[in-house]
């Protein structure tokens, strides 16, 4: 029998915390800071209006694009939060989730062969789309002593006659780094000198504690060069729903848009109505949940600090993203003996790749009362190495 | 009363047991400065009382609660402010509101039994001067009290990893 398995499919790296996982799920009263979702349920007022409207038959396709109603009111949305302008009709549309989002824009943007710039740490995803899509994912190590920001210096020494895109995300999951508008200056200068395309995972843009958040596009010229990623996941607590969208000029839109109608089709109706409320109506409960992500932020950092785990401020994201060095123990020994001997969950920062060794991603989107204990437990487990 | 105000309250409303070195870490105020907050907030009675919210329906001692409205003729002067503070001054009273509406006052009392709560009302609430009319609600069950739900909720099932 010839080999099922495609050579692409063998390329891409399997979970690198699958044995955490399998761990994690046979034992007894596990703190988990492993998550990378809200706490909190949807909004009741969002589940209500799907609800609603499952009752009345709304349960069929939609456009490929989105609902039009939705693409209508996200479009306001973008340009009152963020002076994005996107148009509804041509530059939008709704996604299975920002991770088809993602998908969509490497596959319309690379082709085999072309180096995609990929600054790390990062979400685990955006280099195998990139090997999926025949393109070489190239890491840029976003270091400590620049408080994770994407440095251009270390992007030129990674650029290529091949390279065509950069991919980055700020707020940044695993880091809670943000970008601002000098940074992104930066960025656009180096995006536009070398002719290369920008996909900005913009999905933790509503969690920015300290000011505003700057979206990519908005700076510079970028925007003709530019594809917005962003969701409703992270800032309305519906990850479940699976919405996101994808938001780039026309052209890219219009090729990312043949992939989606012959793969995913359209995103489920339920998700888009849902989504289509908590842009109506959900905002003071949006904010209500961002505001309490912050205090446990600043009681958690400070918790760890406290316990001898130095960790910068994380200025967006519900990620604390502290150092391990002081300890003498690598990051995956870190997380494997806190998970055996103290039922702490945290995801080891080398699996986020370059730059994440020696830290751990812990995520305070969890009850103060499990921070408390889990600071308690980490703090024992410190003092006893 | 400025946002700082506002965050201190909201935090010590959700959760009163906090300690000032807790909300201080929290919210990024000097403990110093937390700690004048509060006391002003507490001196001007902005601050009443610190809480416990309690399912007594779960405590089965058989208390009983009851929503009784109430028509009132207002007085000359004082509207309906003296005899609303008459009203307020029995224990048994537990929460009382001036409405819009059929009905004037609202007033949320409590008894060891029914037979407790009629009594209050028939021999101290109703014969009261100015009192028109009563309506007694009695309270089967309680689902929310102060943005609580009383009910018990499936915990949902989330993943002890996820990227």
């Amino acid at each position: 029998m010839k080999d099922p398995i495609s050579k692409r499919a063998y390329v891409i790296p399997p979970s690198g915390i699958r044995k955490f996982f399998d761990l994690a799920v046979t034992m007894e009263g596990v703190i988990s800071l492993g998550v990378g979702e809200p706490d909190f349920t949807t909004p009741w007022k969002i589940c209500e209006s799907s609800i609603y409207s499952i009752e009345q038959g709304t349960t069929s396709y939609t456009s490929n694009k989105g609902l039009h109603s939705l693409r209508e009111a996200l479009s306001r949305y973008l340009l009152q939060h963020y002076n994005l302008r996107y148009n509804c009709d041509t530059e939008i549309i709704i996604t299975t989730g920002v991770s088809e989002a993602l998908d969509l824009s490497i596959r319309a943007i690379v082709d085999p062969g072309d180096e995609v710039l990929i600054a790390q740490p990062s979400y685990v995803s955006y280099g195998p789309c990139v090997t999926l899509a025949g393109g070489t994912p190239v890491s840029v190590e976003c270091t400590e002593a620049d408080n994770f920001k994407i440095n251009v210096e270390r992007l030129e020494q990674k650029l290529t006659k091949k390279t065509k895109a950069v991919i980055i995300n700020y707020p940044n999951n695993p880091t809670g780094a943000v970008l601002r508008g000098k940074d992104l200056e930066q960025i656009a200068d180096f995006v536009i000198d070398n002719d290369l395309f920008l996909i900005s995972d913009e999905v933790y843009a509503e969690l920015t504690y300290e000011g505003q958040h700057t979206a990519a596009a908005i700076v510079g010229n970028l925007w003709e060069r530019t594809v917005t990623l962003n969701g409703f996941s992270k800032a309305f607590a519906m990850t479940g729903w699976r919405i996101g969208y994808l938001c780039a000029p026309q052209k890219i839109c219009e090729a990312a848009l043949k992939i989606h109608q012959y793969t995913m089709l359209c995103a489920p109706v339920m998700g888009q109505v849902a989504a289509l409320e908590a842009l109506r109506s959900a905002e003071d409960e949006k904010n209500a949940m961002v505001n309490e992500y912050r205090l446990r932020r600043n009681m958690f950092v400070a918790g760890l600090n406290r316990i001898g785990l130095q960790c910068h401020v994380p200025e967006g994201a519900f990620y604390a993203f502290p150092s391990v060095k002081s300890t003498g123990l690598s990051d995956t020994d870190f997380a494997e003996r806190l998970l055996k001997e103290y039922q702490v969950a945290v995801v080891p920062g080398s699996v986020f790749g370059v730059g994440g060794e020696n830290h751990l991603r812990c995520a305070y989107a969890v009850s103060r009362k499990d921070l408390s204990e889990a600071l308690s437990r980490m703090g024992t487990f410190i003092s006893q190495l | 009363m400025d946002d700082k105000d506002l965050e201190i309250l909201r935090i010590l409303e959700e959760n009163s047991r906090l300690t000032a070195d807790e909300i201080a870490t929290m919210t990024k105020i000097s403990l110093k400065e937390l700690e004048n907050r509060i006391h002003a907030l507490e001196n001007a009675r902005v601050i009443r009382k610190y809480t416990t919210v309690i399912n007594w329906e779960k405590v089965g001692n058989g208390e009983v609660s009851a929503i009784i409205e109430l028509k009132v003729s207002p007085e000359r002067d004082f509207g309906y402010d003296r005899i609303a503070e008459r009203l307020s001054r029995f224990n048994e009273v537990k929460s009382l509101r001036l409405l819009t509406g059929t009905y004037d006052l609202q007033l949320l009392v409590t008894g060891k039994n029914m037979q407790d709560v009629s009594r209050f009302v028939s021999e101290h609430i109703a014969p009261m001067d100015r009192i028109r009319e009563t309506a007694t609600h009695i309270i089967m069950k309680s689902y929310k009290e102060n943005g609580n739900t009383l009910f018990e909720q499936q915990e949902t099932e989330r993943l002890p990893f996820s990227f």
